[in-house]
């Protein structure tokens, strides 16, 4: 039991808990299944882009340019989706994968081959591919009228009365879950961000790894493209600007070290979810949507004092465990 | 130099120190520089004109004067993300005092004071709580720019006293050169002595190299980082004086978007982004290259979002460079003695 409580993910479910009862005081509606519903839909893609930079994070990496690609990849397929409106929407998927896939392996083998920091890569490929957001729709939109039912309707479509923008979020969730956790890969992407120099040392291919993460990152980043667009029924130049910052964020509160080595999935859900919930329990209760920044700020500067305070707790347990036993 | 060198042939010797200065990212830089400017001279008439010229640094000085004080925070090995929110939060704070009816002495008080105090505040909760400054800065980022809008909302702060417009709009005396320019050039002076010519300087390298180490010799290694954050603070509270004074007027998404285009800009100035390594002659060249390559692209009608690819790949090119050249020179008897 008290391990529980030492571990990060389950401080935040008990704080998340709080939060939805102090709100539910004020705000009974609050507590309706339906709004959990909508929360669930307005945090599904920032939880799965933020799966991609728990990876990154994890090697001690960063990708500031998920928001560009995000949009790229979106603008892409709904512009197919204008002029060639026959396309199957799965077909469309795929393509919008594969675009993503293609932008964060380009940020792979310029941070693996290359060798340029990830923050540099990024922070170039993100100035590139909102540019190119730009070239491809030429400054103007993409609306709801000019995309197809089917690809407007995906992520409304239901099945067992969920949402499929739901589904793939649960998806993505348990298919890197099981990546992270029970592969080989997965467990190397740890140890290259918790001591670089020493998993080369035990045959990590860091190159591999760096090259892995970015590119996974970038393909979940490209199907949030296409599931973005088709939400909001609209594809811009504008789309998704500082979305980066705010996948961050849900890692940083999930309780993902920004130096590498550690962080997990749920914890990463969590965070996502968190940040959800705050937004919504502020329009519940009546707060001007002007303060969401201020208090996310708040959060998360609040949110990494605790964790590092957590840290040094119980890294002093550890050593008094350590001399008890010795 | 090591005794293994003195041995060598001394014809070898001076070729490969030849060959070194002319890898050497600030010469790299200026043959960037003078290409911009001769290919943009090329593309548009207008280009290499005085007034043009002089005019058109108004669009980026007030980046370059956190660039300058960006660098140092980069080569202590850290980064500030929020720069751009404390532009906002001093402006919507010099906003407030101007309706209040404060006069221009007092706006820019207030607006350095603002300035330094977020800075300080940045400062203080990365070394006390040693947290990596990236997620700090993410998080007061959000908050700063979040005050603005709390402050603000959809509003705007439009009158301010007429002195206080000289700041950003103003000539030094008769000439046409500006003001902002000459309080950059005096700041790139001061920042340059104190990194090249004072031990704080060594000191920053130090931390920037070893932070480890540098503590264990002695350096106060948080201070000065407090420091650091603080004086990045305090040049942001200026560049929010000279923009808001420029444009006349705060919006709660002033300067949006600049945190990133400042960090490249010292980036490609040969900073490197690990810490411990920079030049202010690289920063210096580097802001006139973004800035007259943005200027000339405007010039022949590019637009804004194709210039930002340009940038991206400059930036990333530029990183790129070094690499490839290394792997072009040619290998002598002691192998990798460049660095």
């Amino acid at each position: 039991m008290r391990d529980l409580f030492r571990k990060r993910e389950f401080n935040l479910f008990i704080f998340i808990l709080f939060i939805i009862f102090g709100v539910s005081l004020r705000t009974p509606s609050f507590l309706y299944i339906n709004n959990f519903v909508d929360i669930l839909n307005d945090t599904a893609i920032l939880s799965m882009v933020a799966i991609g930079q728990l990876m990154i994070i994890a090697t001690g990496g960063i990708d500031l340019s998920v928001g560009s690609s995000l949009a790229l990849s979106g603008m892409s397929v709904a512009l197919l989706n204008q002029y060639h409106p026959g396309i199957p929407i799965f077909v469309i998927i795929l393509i919008s994968i594969t675009i993503g896939l293609l932008l964060g392996s380009i940020n792979g083998l310029l941070v693996s081959q290359a060798k340029i920091p990830p923050i540099i890569t990024t922070l170039g490929t993100m100035s590139i591919y909102r540019g190119l957001v730009f070239v491809l729709c030429k400054g103007t939109w993409v609306s709801a009228h000019e995309m197809t039912e089917a690809f407007r309707g995906f992520p409304r479509s239901s099945f067992l009365g969920i949402s499929s923008l739901i589904w793939v979020s649960i998806l993505i969730v348990i298919l890197f879950l099981i990546f992270l956790n029970l592969t080989r890969t997965g467990r190397e992407i740890y140890g290259v961000g918790g001591n670089k120099i020493a998993s080369q040392y035990v045959g990590i291919n860091l190159k591999k790894i760096q090259y892995i993460v970015f590119t996974l990152g970038g393909g979940i980043t490209g199907l949030a493209g296409f599931l973005w667009v088709s939400r909001y029924a609209a594809a811009q130049s504008e789309t998704a600007i500082g979305f980066e910052f705010q996948t961050i964020a849900a890692c940083v509160i999930g309780g993902v070290s920004i130096a590498g080595g550690t962080g997990t999935i749920i914890g990463v859900v969590l965070g996502s979810f968190f940040m959800g919930i705050v937004y919504n329990a502020l329009t519940m209760i009546n707060v001007s949507p002007f303060w969401q920044m201020a208090i996310q700020g708040f959060i998360i500067l609040f949110a990494i004092i605790i964790n590092t305070f957590m840290d040094k707790r119980n890294q002093q347990l550890m050593l008094r465990k350590r001399s008890f036993n010795e | 130099m090591n005794k293994e060198n003195s041995v060598l042939d001394i014809k070898k010797i001076r070729k490969i120190s030849l060959l070194n200065i002319m890898w050497q990212w600030e010469i790299i830089l200026l043959f960037i520089f003078i290409m911009v400017v001769i290919i943009n001279s090329n593309l548009s008439p207008y280009f290499l004109d005085y007034t043009n010229l002089m005019n058109t640094t108004f669009n980026f000085i007030e980046k370059a004067i956190i660039a300058l004080s960006m660098m140092f925070v980069i080569i202590c090995g850290d980064i500030d993300i929020s720069v751009a929110s404390i532009i906002a939060l001093s402006s919507v704070f010099m906003g407030m005092a101007s309706h209040a009816g404060v006069n221009t002495f007092g706006l820019v008080a207030i607006g350095l004071f603002a300035g330094s105090a977020a800075g300080f505040l940045n400062g203080f909760v990365i070394t006390k709580f040693g947290i990596p400054a990236i997620a700090v800065t993410l998080g007061s980022m959000s908050l700063f720019r979040g005050i603005a809008y709390v402050i603000l909302g959809d509003k705007a702060f439009t009158k301010y006293p007429i002195s206080f417009a000289y700041f950003g709009q103003g000539y030094i005396g008769n000439t046409m050169i500006p003001f902002e320019l000459v309080l950059f050039l005096m700041l790139a002076i001061i920042f340059g002595i104190v990194l090249h010519r004072t031990t704080i300087g060594r000191k920053v390298f130090a931390i920037g190299n070893n932070s480890t180490a540098a503590r264990f010799s002695g350096i106060p290694v948080n201070r000065i980082r407090l420091i650091i954050f603080t004086v990045t603070g305090l040049c942001s509270g200026l560049a929010s004086i000279l923009l808001t004074s420029r444009i006349g007027s705060t919006r709660p998404n002033i300067a949006d978007g600049w945190e990133l285009e400042i960090i490249t800009t010292v980036v490609l100035g040969g900073v490197a982004i690990t810490g411990g390594k920079g030049n202010i002659f690289g920063v210096i060249i580097s802001i006139f290259i973004i800035g007259f390559l943005k200027f000339g692209m405007g010039l022949i009608n590019i637009p804004g979002k194709v210039m930002t690819i340009i940038i991206g790949l400059l930036l990333i090119l530029a990183i790129m460079l070094p690499q490839l050249l290394e792997r072009l020179k040619p290998k002598n008897s002691f192998g990798k003695v460049t660095k």
